[in-house]
């Protein structure tokens, strides 16, 4: 089945754009950087230096000296080495020291990616205040958390979508609610259900979680059979939604139940037989709606009519987490 | 497994509602008295009834099943159909009955 989220996706998609330009700007590399780093003194030989890259298979790792980065040595410089049989030498000889490009741990995502940007390097030493090395960092790393915190929004997103609230905060007023009116006609069970499946579409049009748009479906749906089958007249069906609360009325003018004590028995039903046969007239449509409904109240007399009142709470459940208010 | 891959691969007709073809499978339930349905099917599910007017349609997409099966062949009226293909509300006919239909659903592993 289809599911309606326009309403609420596009203000759920606006959210989560504010969200990532929030995470870029905000989000500081000593998050997404990696902070088990291997190290090198500058006195190391280049042969330890071959060791360490092939087995971790790294490319290239900073030279730290008293916990102070003094260089950064790759694999060209391990190349270089190599064509002039040097990996006896220290690493000093053949590291770069000098206009090495870091990144500092409490600075954002956003300069850092700059700084990758402009410098065209694939990889920074991480310094913090004291300008100890406490990490590196990649352009994969900031990708990869930025998807992680992305995934994270679409799943807080989802769960916003499921808040009839978020319809109403953008309204002001004492108190509102939406209305919807349905005449539900005696005998017209081709279009039986149409009122029910009107509601539930504004439901989850507005936000509603599949599980409560269903419970006020169900409940909906058999008040809707019993105007159609029991009526003289057929009768109304009006839906009154809330943030908090759903109230659905079904009302007609008359044969009314004499006994509703009796009528909400599992199995009593005064249906007729063709109504049986079409597979109506169980006797479990009010116990169906007694299961659904967080409230239930039926007037009826003899001779006026009948009025069933159902009220369906907005849990909390059904609305998903309440502190992202 | 998709409606479409119970079709396939059980041979049956497809009577209307097409469109909603590709709707996951996700169990079975089967009842001819709709408060029985209301109460009992999950979004997802097969329905099997030898029910056949145009109100199974409305209480299969009330409850999101992923389709109805008409057992036994029996004949589908053209409106109930009408309204299947304006829900995309898959129409099955198996030409067995309830019983062998689910015992073949469940050799499918549904």
């Amino acid at each position: 089945m289809k599911r309606q989220f326009a309403l609420l996706g596009s203000m759920g998609r606006g959210g989560a754009l504010t969200k990532i330009h929030e995470l870029v700007r905000e989000m500081p590399v000593s998050r997404v950087m990696t902070a088990s780093v291997f190290t090198l003194p500058p006195d190391a030989t280049m042969q330890q230096l071959k060791e360490l890259l092939r087995e971790h298979r790294i490319s290239g790792l900073p030279v730290v000296e008293d916990q102070a980065l003094v260089g950064i040595v790759s694999i060209e410089d391990l190349i270089h080495a190599l064509e002039v049989q040097r990996l006896d030498a220290p690493i000093r000889e053949f590291m770069t020291s000098s206009n090495l490009v870091t990144a500092h741990a409490q600075e954002s995502v956003m300069e850092a990616l700059r700084r990758f940007e402009k410098t065209g390097i694939g990889r920074m030493p991480v310094l913090n205040a004291r300008h100890e090395l406490v990490g590196m960092v990649t352009r994969g790393d900031i990708t990869l958390a930025l998807l992680d915190a992305l995934q994270e929004l679409y799943t807080e997103a989802e769960a916003y979508q499921a808040r009839p609230q978020r319809f109403f905060d953008a309204l002001e007023s004492e108190s509102t609610s939406l209305q919807l009116r349905y005449r539900v006609e005696k005998g017209d069970f081709a279009r039986g259900g149409d009122a029910s499946a009107k509601i539930k579409r504004a439901l989850l049009q507005i936000g509603a979680s599949p599980q409560l748009a269903r419970r006020v479906a169900i409940a909906t749906y058999e008040a809707e059979v019993n105007l159609i089958i029991h009526t003289h007249n057929g009768g109304m069906i009006l839906a009154d939604i809330q943030p908090n609360e759903i109230t659905i009325v079904a009302q007609d003018s008359g044969p009314g139940i004499a006994d509703v004590g009796l009528a909400r028995q599992p199995g009593w039903s005064t249906a007729t037989p063709e109504v049986r046969e079409m597979g109506f007239g169980a006797g479990m449509g009010l116990t169906n709606i007694e299961r659904c409904t967080d409230k239930l109240s039926i007037w009826s007399a003899v001779g006026v009519g009948t009025r069933v009142l159902m009220t369906f709470s907005v849990s909390p459940q059904e609305i998903g987490e309440q502190d992202a208010g | 497994m998709k409606v479409r891959d119970v079709v396939e691969q059980l041979g049956w007709r497809v009577l209307g509602g097409a469109g909603g073809l590709d709707a996951e499978v996700n169990g079975g339930y089967v009842a001819d008295l709709l408060s029985c349905v209301m109460a009992g099917a999950e979004a997802g599910d097969l329905w099997l009834t030898l029910q056949t007017h145009a109100n199974i349609v409305a209480v299969a997409s009330l409850l999101g099943v992923c389709a109805i099966v008409v057992a036994e062949g029996a004949n589908v009226p053209e409106g109930t159909l009408e309204k299947a293909e304006e829900q995309g509300m898959p129409v099955l006919s198996s030409p067995d009955p309830v019983y062998e239909s689910v015992a073949q659903l469940i050799s499918l592993g549904v």
